[in-house]
């Protein structure tokens, strides 16, 4: 089978730019994309593009031709929509694309527009991506969602909030020389403990914030890159997808993330690696909760023990295996029809050595991204390796 | 709620019987409960759905306390949602008539339609037995 080759990445900064219109921010990354890839725009043969609020946020839907003309791309486009894992499956779906060899070059990335909603409306936005009759009617909010899962967490297999404090101390640590995350300031236990609450055990801290950003990423096949002498020494070699009972209360856990684990095996088996072999790894922390069942389901921690991962040193810059050297989600942001699509750019630019945080991982020739949708109802993950 | 309000077959008349204390669950012929509207039971595929007497009290599995609602629960803020184990199925639901910090894994509730402060719509809530 063919190698899908990441040609070019690019991103916007994340955060707070409520002006900024979605197609100004897909035209930003992608023409990063195309710039860093050498790939002239009349070779694209499509274009995946995850998008969740849009019809919310800015009163646009059928945004797949729209993003595609903002990136100056004369190709068919379609929108792809998995909530927080919209552009995680467009990355999926372009894989399966250049794999089957329908197409030599994808377009794929992901928008979203958020901070001008303020906070109520993009909590009521994000709420959407629940059940409708039986979580958000009873008040169910997404922090609240994670938070029924840490609570959960805790009666089964221990812990506290100042395990999860760590988390997040980690991921805005790694976030200092990201010039693209939306926090770039070091935090500490005793200001993730001390911070409001928001759906108790998880405070301001323990949350992602509020983003608008965009990714894009060119992928190509091998036969293309090397035809065209592109340098793009790292390869997306493995794609999965998982799925699970919509409403949290249907699931047969409430503290792990099975649509996840599915995922990851799927991947891994498709990449020929297991969890051992990987040595970084780009997480959906959309929650601190949110890492520690990503890292467990990954079968990078024992079910039960991923709490005390990045308390213990096993998942920071230093540790084994480093989780969200971005950032993540909590630091880096969230835009979430982008963040799949980011975390492929994170992956790439660490594997290749041009990420600020490369010297963390100097060894690297696996790594992972893991991108979940609602209350991990949508789970993707990628394995991506050095080949070249 | 209005009268001109369009109701949500199966969702609303689960409120309304719940309102009438015969509340109930989706069966299917091999034991998978389930909540309605549905039409297929998603464990097995069954077509063949009864509608069983939910039992009257059920177990919070986990629960939270929200401070930062959606715009619809605005005056509602703090409130606990909780998930609540019934056996056969699990609901989610606000938990009412006791204060927030009061709430805990393990506490027996039973279900009790409630109205949200913000906006009158109604909301299941789970109160203490």
């Amino acid at each position: 089978m063919s190698d899908v080759r990441v040609a070019g990445t690019g991103l916007t900064a994340f955060g707070n730019a409520p002006e900024r219109t979605g197609r100004d921010l897909f035209a930003e990354a992608s023409i990063a994309a195309f710039e860093d890839s050498g790939v002239p725009r009349e070779d694209v043969d499509a274009v995946f593009y995850g998008n969740f609020m849009g019809e919310l946020a800015e009163h646009q839907g059928h945004q797949g031709p729209l993003m595609a003309e903002a990136a100056g791309v004369d190709a068919p486009a379609t929108r792809y929509e998995a909530a927080c894992a919209s552009s995680g499956v467009a990355v999926r779906d372009a894989v399966v694309r250049i794999r089957s060899g329908a197409a030599d070059v994808v377009l794929v990335g992901g928008v979203e527009r958020m901070t001008n909603l303020g906070t109520a409306g993009a909590t009521e936005a994000l709420a959407i991506a629940a059940d409708e009759l039986w979580e958000v009617r009873a008040g169910m909010t997404f922090p609240g969602a994670y938070a029924l899962m840490a609570q959960a967490y805790f009666t089964e297999y221990g812990g506290e909030h100042e395990d999860l404090a760590h988390i997040a101390v980690k991921n805005h640590e790694n976030a200092l020389p990201n010039d693209n995350a939306q926090y770039q300031n070091a935090i500490e236990v005793s200001d993730v403990l001390e911070a409001p609450q928001v759906s108790s055990p998880l405070g301001l801290y323990d949350s992602c914030p509020i983003s608008d950003g965009a990714a894009a990423v060119v992928l190509t096949s091998a036969a293309y890159a090397e035809a065209h002498g592109l340098e793009a020494p790292v390869a997306i070699t493995g794609s999965g997808q998982g799925g699970d009972r919509f409403a949290l209360h249907d699931r047969d856990y409430l503290a792990r993330s099975p649509a996840a684990r599915e995922a990851g095996e799927e991947a891994y088996a498709d990449a020929g690696v297991d969890a051992g072999d990987v040595d970084v790894a780009e997480v959906h922390d959309c929650f601190t909760i949110a890492e520690v069942l990503a890292i467990e389901a990954l079968g990078l921690e024992p079910v039960g023990k991923g709490i005390t991962a990045a308390r213990d040193g096993r998942t920071t810059a230093e540790g084994e295996t480093p989780i969200n050297l971005s950032g993540g989600l909590k630091a880096k942001g969230h835009p979430v029809g982008a963040t799949g699509a980011s975390q492929i750019a994170e992956i790439t630019t660490l594997l290749a050595g041009t990420h600020p945080n490369s010297e963390s991982v100097d060894d690297a020739t696996i790594g992972v991204t893991h991108n979940a949708g609602g209350t991990v109802a949508s789970a993707v993950v990628h394995v991506l390796e050095v080949v070249a | 709620m209005s009268e001109n309000t369009v109701r949500d077959a199966g969702f609303d008349d689960w409120l309304d019987a719940v309102e009438e204390g015969q509340a109930y669950y989706l069966e299917c012929p091999n034991d998978h409960g389930s909540l309605p509207p549905r039409r297929v039971c998603p464990d097995c595929g069954s077509t063949d759905l009864e509608e069983v007497p939910l039992p009257e009290s059920g177990e919070i599995e986990t629960f939270t306390v929200t401070y930062v609602p959606t715009p619809a629960f605005e005056d509602d803020a703090p409130y606990a949602t909780a998930i609540a184990n019934f056996g056969p199925v699990r609901i989610t639901g606000q938990v009412i008539g006791v204060d927030v910090d009061a709430v805990e894994s393990g506490l027996e509730i039973e279900l009790e339609v409630t109205v949200s402060e913000t906006t009158d719509e109604r909301v299941l809530g789970f109160s203490p037995v």
